[in-house]
């Protein structure tokens, strides 16, 4: 692009695509991500899709938009983007808010025809005045380009129409430097079995990409900065596969097979879909006839021996919660995630929210706690979906794996593990000495509390478990008071020990910080990022965030009280703040809440902290 | 310890102490399920029972197997988890006509047209005894119970016709006093690949006491119900004097030797014929105008969930030939920083 005279040099682009559900949207801006990837730049993404699978054409409830950053030093997807691409008025009028002053919308001009702006209820001809677009504009013959370019591929009209993303996609490459290899190559592999299709792409990919080279004097186009990431293999993965991909890790490093049981839900199928797949690696996918039952399946592979997960989001976990239950009481590993979404009830199914943090502490009846992880980042998905695994099968425990839509369907890069690099798991077998000296099914380990796990098909092991209350020595049925009050405080000293078996909270210390922002799963991203841009603007910011939320840390109360205020921010109406509040009533907790079904933008992070900095 | 092949009824107990009713119709079928386990020489080791809740349900209790005693009508789908993650195993699952049928059901009839290599026990005795006597989803219309004084308003499941609804290929059944009749469809269900169903007519001494007395009943069981064995003859009656003949698209009792029905008039009874449609209508036969069926009335080979699952991870595996997550990942798209 050395001949371009107009080239802004950014450590970070963000570009939005936005259209119909049906525009193929999602697919030209996987293929950006992964294309920056490969050049090295570090990529965070968010799909913003409707609920509904093909809302009627050109309407506003039909736009489907995604979101990615690319760059260095890349934690979020970003607040505003600097390139918006708007396949229809619909998609304009819904993602001109997210477009920065002073950026780039291209839209596809064929498709702002009268008929188009009705269906986006545009009241006038003139959308873009309408909108009070204070961006350039740059309006693209997008469909009619797409067309000429097929014009003797032989391809019915629909199929043509079905290129123009690609189209839009050559124009974004062109913009930001992506030479086509790459973008061709995902194409290849993606219309693998229809050659055709492949050809119609690749020419109008081309047509997209020679598009934008001769229109350059009319556009600002971009130069992305390229970070040093650390050395070693790296993929793209969305947080839904980089979880499945844990579990898979975890039962390979412990030995123990892998089986899931679970139930379609929005956003959580993905994960599903995957371990479906990875019958390629002997794991045992199934999916059930209900929530329920996948639970269920699950407690019956992990007493056969297994390691067991279900998958689900919060209306599927509490249709659980009796289950998990009967594992918290019969003391199985059991991995329950929750990919949560915007509740109650059917809520926003496509929508990210921590709404469910209060029920997966406590939504269950009686005394049965569980541990409860969450997952920063799409990559950290691997790590805490490993983790969950590690602990429910070290500790006999259930382990509520939280993540929700945002980091679920967003993706990065990530560097694969080699399995050397991951911690040991060692789940209490029971042994053949100890099975000879006398062995009891809940006799316990005396550093965890946890009983031995006695796997089926074990000659002399033979022994029933269930959900009625246990005698504490011998494993029998039990009503008696004392006993009963004395398991309760077992089963609830196992999961406050594993406190010792997690990793302390790390904090980001800010030079003269009296004040910490706290967060805890899927936003991580924005936070760190909003302390890191308040620390620039002179308010010194510390930042810790949990991973590890029943039990907290060891040493959680010794960092919150070095700072004399403390915020928490969270995609609810004060969840975790509440939790914290409640363990140490001695800290002044400030909150930052949203609820609207989106992340949190850096920007309203930043104004809300120094709001309440402002607070006396 | 020593290498046991030969299993007496003995090596299935457990020293617990039993702690249903006196009089109660679960010690029967307790008894013929250690007798079936003995005669199929699985050992106790590599067996598992699992179990809902409800009185029927404490059975993994009383055995010296691995047990699994779960919730509210779940255990089918636990059974169905613990069979396709170890098909090693033999699996039991216990349920009542409450549990299995009321909030189970779910789990019931997709157990069954899964075809998961479990054997049910539903032990029906038309009453929910656990919470003391209410009327349950196989109870007679207008059955009066505690929770419907004035008589139900609805109607009762027949389970046979629920299991061939879901297209169920093993269903048999035996009343809770029939030990030896017990004994044999226990040990066909599990010798059966794929879901079994043995239905068993269990009284409740307490609650529903001689609730199937009208069937049961010594003095007229050979009239009111039929011992269907493959390959036999349907006759039933004190002296088998009475056979089941064809109809039209119906069944008919004849006594033989009468209004011109000879032996040759009488079917044959053939568990393995895939069709169930005659197997249909001897299931639904009540006990009224004809006999109640006993013994194994269906038992058609069909495809086995676990073992298909088992299949499909041979060939995809020796397909792809990934030996571990990270090589299956690397065989994706990656690139590499120096």
């Amino acid at each position: 692009m050395t001949d371009n005279a107009n080239v802004k040099t950014l450590d970070k682009v963000v570009v939005r695509f936005s259209g119909d559900s049906g525009d193929g949207m999602q697919l030209a801006g996987n293929i950006f991500t992964n294309v920056s990837a490969g050049l090295g730049n570090k990529v965070s993404t968010f799909p913003d899709y409707p609920a509904e699978v093909r809302a009627p054409q050109g309407s506003l409830s039909g736009v489907s938009g995604f979101q990615v950053s690319v760059g260095v030093d890349v934690h979020t997807p970003g607040d505003k983007c600097d390139v918006l691409i708007a396949m229809n008025p619909a998609a304009l009028k819904q993602n001109v808010r997210f477009l920065k002053p002073g950026g780039v919308a291209i839209v596809d001009i064929d498709s702002f025809k009268e008929a188009d702006l009705k269906k986006a209820l545009f009241t006038t001809l003139d959308p873009f005045k309408e909108l009070d677009i204070k961006a350039q504009v740059v309006e693209v013959p997008v469909t009619s380009m797409t067309k000429a370019a097929l014009a003797d591929s032989g391809l019915d009209n629909k199929s043509i129409l079905k290129c123009r993303n690609i189209f839009a996609l050559g124009l974004v490459c062109w913009l930001f430097d992506r030479p086509l290899e790459g973008a061709l190559n995902m194409l290849k592999g993606k219309f693998a079995r229809k050659p055709a299709i492949f050809e119609a792409n690749a020419k109008v990919i081309e047509a997209g990409y020679n598009y934008g080279h001769n229109i350059h004097a009319t556009v600002s186009t971009y130069r992305i900065e390229t970070g040093k990431a650390e050395p070693g293999v790296y993929t793209d993965i969305n947080g839904n596969t980089a979880t499945a991909w844990g579990f898979i890790a975890a039962s390979e490093k412990s030995g123990r097979p892998l089986f899931l049981g679970s139930y379609p839900i929005t956003p959580a199928t993905d994960i599903l879909h995957e371990l479906a797949k990875r019958r390629d690696l002997g794991v045992k996918a199934l999916q059930m006839e209900d929530e329920i039952a996948g639970v269920c399946s699950a407690i019956g592979a992990s007493f056969s021996g297994s390691l067991a997960v279900t998958s689900t989001s919060g209306p599927g976990l509490a249709l659980k919660s009796e289950g998990i239950g009967l594992a918290v009481i019969a003391e199985l590993p059991l991995v329950i995630v929750d990919v949560q979404r915007g509740g109650p009830s059917t809520g926003l199914p496509t929508k990210t929210e921590q709404t469910d943090l209060m029920q997966a502490l406590y939504g269950r009846n009686g005394e049965s706690p569980v541990v409860v992880v969450a997952a920063a980042t799409p990559t950290d998905c691997f790590t805490m979906a490993y983790e969950a695994s590690r602990i429910a099968m070290e500790h006999m425990t259930p382990v509520i794996l939280l993540t929700d839509a945002f980091i679920g369907n967003g993706s990065s890069a990530w560097r694969i593990p080699e399995a050397s690099e991951l911690p040991a798991i060692n789940p209490p077998l029971l042994s053949a000495e100890r099975l000879a000296d006398g062995w009891q099914p809940y006799a316990r380990n005396e550093e965890t509390l946890a009983r031995y796990w006695a796997i089926p098909g074990t000659e002399g092991a033979a022994h029933r478990v269930g959900g009625l209350e246990k005698d504490y020595n011998t494993g029998a049925i039990s009503i008696d008071p004392v006993n009963h009050e004395k398991m309760v405080m077992a089963r609830r000293e196992k999961i406050a020990r594993i406190a010792n078996d997690i990793p302390a909270l790390d904090v980001i210390e800010a030079e003269g910080a009296d004040t910490i922002l706290i967060g805890w799963g899927g936003t991580y991203g924005h936070l760190r990022t909003a302390a890191a841009e308040l620390c620039a603007a002179g308010t010194p910011m510390a930042f810790a965030h949990f991973n590890y939320i029943n039990p907290l840390p060891a040493n959680t109360a010794e960092v919150l009280r070095r700072y004399k205020k403390v915020i928490v921010a969270e995609l609810n109406t004060g969840m975790f703040a509440d939790y914290l509040q409640c363990k140490f009533p001695d800290l002044d907790i400030k909150r930052i809440n949203k609820i609207q079904g989106q992340p949190f933008l850096v920007s309203e992070v930043v104004d809300r902290v120094n709001e309440i900095m402002e607070e006396k | 310890m020593e290498n046991k092949t030969q299993y007496t009824p003995a090596d299935y107990k457990n020293s617990n102490p039993v702690r249903w009713c006196p009089g109660c119709g679960d010690h029967a079928i307790l008894n013929s399920l250690h007798k079936a386990m003995a005669a199929l020489g699985v050992p106790p080791h590599m067996t598992a029972v699992i179990s809902g809740i409800g009185c029927s349900s404490r059975l993994p209790y009383y055995m010296d197997t691995y047990g699994f005693h779960t919730i509210h009508g779940r255990a089918a789908a636990i059974a169905t988890g613990f069979k396709v993650a170890r098909p090693d195993m033999t699996v039991w699952q216990i349920s009542g006509d409450g549990d299995g049928l009321a909030i189970g059901g779910n789990h019931f009839i997709h157990a069954v047209r899964r075809n998961v290599d479990i054997n049910i026990i539903l032990f029906n005795n038309k009453i929910y005894g656990l919470t003391k006597g209410q009327y349950s989803p196989t109870s007679d219309r207008g059955f009066v119970s505690k929770s419907s004084p004035y008589g139900t308003t609805e109607d009762p499941f027949i389970p046979a016709e629920l299991v061939f609804g879901a297209r169920g290929n093993f269903f048999a059944r035996s009343i809770d006093v029939e030990l030896k009749t017990s004994e044999e469809i226990l040990t066909a269900a599990a010798r059966h690949k794929g879901t079994s169903v043995c239905e068993i007519l269990q009284n409740c001494v307490i609650f529903n006491n001689g609730i199937h007395n009208a069937i049961t009943d010594k003095e007229y069981r050979a009239e009111r119900t039929i011992h269907l064995v493959h390959g036999e003859k349907m006759l039933f009656g004190k002296e088998k004097e009475m056979g089941l003949v064809r109809d039209g698209f119906l069944l008919k009792a004849v006594r033989v030797g009468e209004d011109g029905y000879t032996l040759d008039d009488v079917l044959v009874h053939d568990a393995h014929t895939p069709s169930n449609f005659l197997h249909q209508q001897l299931a639904m036969m009540d006990g009224k105008t004809l006999p109640l069926a006993l013994g194994i009335i269906r038992d058609v080979d069909s495809p086995v969930y676990n073992e298909e699952v088992e299949a499909q991870i041979a060939e995809v595996r020796s397909r792809k030939g990934f030996t571990s997550l990270r090589d299956m990942v690397l065989a994706g798209e990656t690139w590499t920083v120096e």
